[in-house]
């Protein structure tokens, strides 16, 4: 079974709930943990909150802001999830993926949102380009033992 | 997000419900702040037992509490950790330099005990 499903909306810290719920839904098929929806929500939530928070920081009309999520599942338990911007990009991907960077020190940014995401999902890849957008892409791997 | 509060002396006790993400932190932040002033307290418990989910942004809350209280001589206990919450918290060194107690009333009587602090030096 291969499911696909994309969703597009407005770059508002409220969709960050939107966002993890979503994609918790989508995967229930696959019959997860309550660890692994967790950790997927998790992932999820810095994703979309690094759109809402730096790809379009200082953005005039947030509504026309569009962060897009799209979910791929299939029967071997692989669950591929893209969340993307097309916002300020990330000059440096690489520092900005350290534990702790962060940008905003002021406003009590953990800096720890990558760090996150790798540690809860198997694989993480993030193209970004300045003035273009970024995309960030996560790869996790369910253990089916108990789907039947 | 729902935050009650209870005062204990000097210590406020803040029970967090609901989810805590980008969005709900901001409110969070000011209202544990705002309630610190109104209860006239130094010391601040944070209990995590009714947090359904949580994303970086509460180790952010948590970071910024403890750099208040450490400018204002204050102590700050956390309690009622989730694995998850514990995961996320313990990823970002919290532990290193936050209590940590089970229950929220372990919390509040390890700050009752412990030798209050000034804020002078």
């Amino acid at each position: 079974m291969n499911n696909r499903m994309k969703t597009v909306f407005s770059a508002l810290a409220e969709n960050e709930a939107f966002a993890r719920s979503a994609a918790a839904a989508f995967v229930m098929p696959l019959d997860p943990t309550v660890e692994e929806l967790t950790e997927i929500k998790t992932a999820v939530s810095e994703a979309v909150s690094n759109s809402v928070i730096h790809g379009y920081s200082g953005w005039e009309d947030r509504s026309q802001a569009m962060v897009e999520l799209e979910c791929e599942i299939n029967g071997n338990g692989r669950v591929t999830i893209i969340v993307s911007d097309h916002g300020r990009g990330i000059a440096n991907v690489e520092k900005a993926m350290q534990p702790l960077f962060s940008t905003v020190e002021s406003e009590e940014r953990s800096g720890m949102g990558f760090t996150v995401m790798e540690s809860f999902m198997d694989k993480l890849q993030v193209k970004s380009e300045e003035g273009k957008g970024t995309a960030v892409t996560m790869t996790k791997y369910l253990d089916l033992v108990s789907a039947l | 997000m729902e935050v009650m509060f209870r005062s204990s002396g000097n210590v406020l006790i803040t029970l967090l419900r609901g989810d805590i993400d980008h969005h709900t932190a901001s409110a969070l932040r000011h209202t544990i702040d705002q309630s610190m002033k109104e209860f006239g307290c130094s010391d601040l418990v944070m209990d995590f037992s009714g947090v359904g989910f949580m994303d970086s942004a509460g180790i952010g809350v948590v970071l910024g509490r403890y750099k208040k209280m450490v400018k204002s001589g204050g102590r700050i206990c956390i309690s009622g950790c989730s694995p998850h919450v514990a995961r996320l918290l313990e990823m970002a060194g919290v532990f290193s330099l936050v209590q940590q107690a089970d229950t929220q009333r372990q919390a509040e009587l390890m700050l009752q005990s412990a030798p209050q602090m000034t804020g002078e030096v």
